[in-house]
């Protein structure tokens, strides 16, 4: 069992509880009850940040074409964007699908949730502020440009599901060796593994708050692999993460949402 | 009315603007010297628009876009007004942005321009710093440019929406040393408060509190360590700024850590 902080729906306090990951199994007080019998909230708060092109199969597929025009060179800083507070999604509920849109991409990010405020933090130190990770489904409309910022593509309401807990910190022994896996109606469409990352979690977080700080509450995605699997409506998506937990939501047209034909 | 948040004695307060001072919502008067400013809006989605001025938009050899090209930012990189701003030591090129920012009064989903104004509480200032420096062509301008510590002032005060008659007619000027570096008017912008409340609202929601910074005209200069940047919206307020370097913030550029090194 892992400890870990959840957000139980309808209940104002956070909770610790200890979790299987992989059977999604969550026990409290010596009782033990089944993902789907329970009601989540997302388990953070703060802003969330992602990271475009870190893995390496990610800056691999664009190939030559970082040479070319718009982009004229391989990227040197992490490049970053924000999912903002209208795209903060929970585990079982619904993402809803744009009118006019057929396929989401599906992005399967290990979120690393901040534990306290993080300046020009050193590499070597970096994990010391991170208080646990988390499964987040970083979802997109596909676009093939990268040049200009996505937000149309990245930002529309409830695109980015998380949860359903947060793993503490020293559950997890490396974050730069877990296997992420994407399963849509149960098939097995990605396996990635956060080997693969250009800059792993430490350097990440060192790099990025050279800059910018991050503050309790915070989560850094770590990217998302290549070949983002695509989901289309009615299709059930399952994100797992070796250790740290299974993220499950629908995709459902928007107009067939309660309040979606507004 | 002109509302602001100061940390005074101690505190957090909410405050408005009385006879040139301030009065706390405990209903002391302090003067604006005493204070510290607070961003005027808590900042949680912010959104920031590129090249909507087309006058700017030349200035930076780009021809104005298409659609609004928008990006957003986070909490870290806002401070209020009186503060100071890091300029990094390696840095060649870091220009002020002064810009009207649009506050949302309440959730605004497929909103039509007819009606957006009626989702706007009110009007601040902003000043968008960026290092163009740091420019790379991934979701650009992206957040090492624009998302900086200490980059994005904001302030000095919150306006409410029913004291300012016209929004899109207000002189913009930045002044640096006390010179008129900057000057445009809210009109020139290539896309309107009401059009880009009926852009972004048209796949997202907008919430209450959330702030779009809509743009700067022309007239972008380097700012160098110590110069002191007022950015004024007509109506709105002035909002003072000092550019400081590395030392103010404990940072020892990496030549200088070479340079003690061989003195040592």
């Amino acid at each position: 069992m892992l400890k870990a902080k959840v957000k139980f729906r309808g209940v104002p306090q956070s909770d610790e509880v200890n979790v299987r990951a992989a059977e999604g199994v969550v026990e409290k007080n010596g009782n033990q009850l089944g993902l789907n019998e329970l009601a989540f909230d997302a388990p953070v708060s703060g802003t969330i940040y992602g990271t475009l092109l870190n893995y390496k199969g990610a800056l691999e597929a664009l190939g030559g074409e970082v040479n070319e025009a718009p982009y004229k060179a391989a990227p040197k800083a992490p490049i970053l964007y924000i999912k903002p507070a209208n795209t903060i999604n929970s585990h079982s509920l619904p993402i809803p699908l744009p009118e006019g849109v057929s396929e989401l991409e599906i992005g399967a990010a290990l979120g690393v949730v901040i534990g306290r405020t993080a300046t020009r933090v050193s590499e070597e130190e970096a994990l010391e502020y991170v208080a646990g990770y988390t499964v987040v489904n970083d979802v997109s409309i596909p676009h093939a440009s990268v040049y200009r910022p996505a937000i149309k593509q990245k930002a529309r309401d409830g695109f980015c599901p998380v949860g359903p807990w947060v793993v503490n910190r020293e559950e997890v022994d490396n974050p730069d060796s877990l296997i992420t896996r994407v399963f849509i109606n149960g098939e097995l469409r990605q396996e990635n593994t956060t080997a693969n990352l250009i800059r792993p979690v430490a350097k990440l977080i060192a790099d990025v708050t050279d800059f910018m700080t991050l503050n309790a509450g915070d989560t850094l995605l770590v990217g998302v692999p290549e070949n983002a699997p695509l989901a289309k409506a009615g299709d059930e998506v399952r994100i797992e993460i070796d250790g740290v937990g299974c993220l499950e939501n629908k995709v459902v047209r928007e107009n067939e949402l309660a309040g979606g034909g507004f | 009315m002109k509302r602001a948040r100061v940390a005074y004695a101690g505190a957090i307060h909410e405050a408005v603007e009385k006879d040139g001072r301030l009065q706390l919502n405990d209903g002391r008067m302090v003067e604006e010297q005493e204070v510290v400013w607070l961003p005027p809006v808590e900042p949680r989605t912010v959104f920031a628009l590129g090249l909507n001025y087309a006058d700017h938009a030349a200035e930076l050899a780009f021809k104005a876009p298409e659609e609004p090209l928008v990006f957003l930012k986070g909490p870290n990189t806002f401070i209020g007004h009186r503060a100071e701003t890091r300029r990094p030591a390696d840095v060649e090129y870091m220009h002020y942005e002064c810009e009207l920012a649009v506050v949302i009064g309440r959730p605004a989903r497929n909103v039509k321009r007819e009606e957006a104004y009626d989702y706007v509480s009110g009007y601040t200032v902003a000043n968008d710093y960026a290092i163009r420096d740091y420019l790379e062509n991934y979701y650009r301008p992206n957040l090492r440019v624009k998302n900086r510590d200490t980059c994005t002032p904001i302030g000095p005060w919150f306006v409410d929406a029913e004291d300012i008659k016209d929004p899109m007619n207000l002189t913009l000027k930045t002044y640096v040393n006390g010179e008129v570096t900057q000057e445009g008017n809210t009109k020139d912008m290539v896309f309107d408060i009401p059009y880009l409340i009926e852009y972004l609202s048209s796949f997202m929601t907008l919430n209450e509190g959330d702030i779009i910074l809509t743009g700067t005209p022309k007239g972008s200069v380097d700012t160098k360590v110590g110069d002191e940047v007022i950015t004024e919206v007509e109506g709105i307020g002035r909002l003072v700024n000092t550019i400081a370097g590395d030392d103010t913030f404990s940072i020892r550029s990496s030549s200088k850590e070479e340079a003690s090194k061989l003195t040592t």
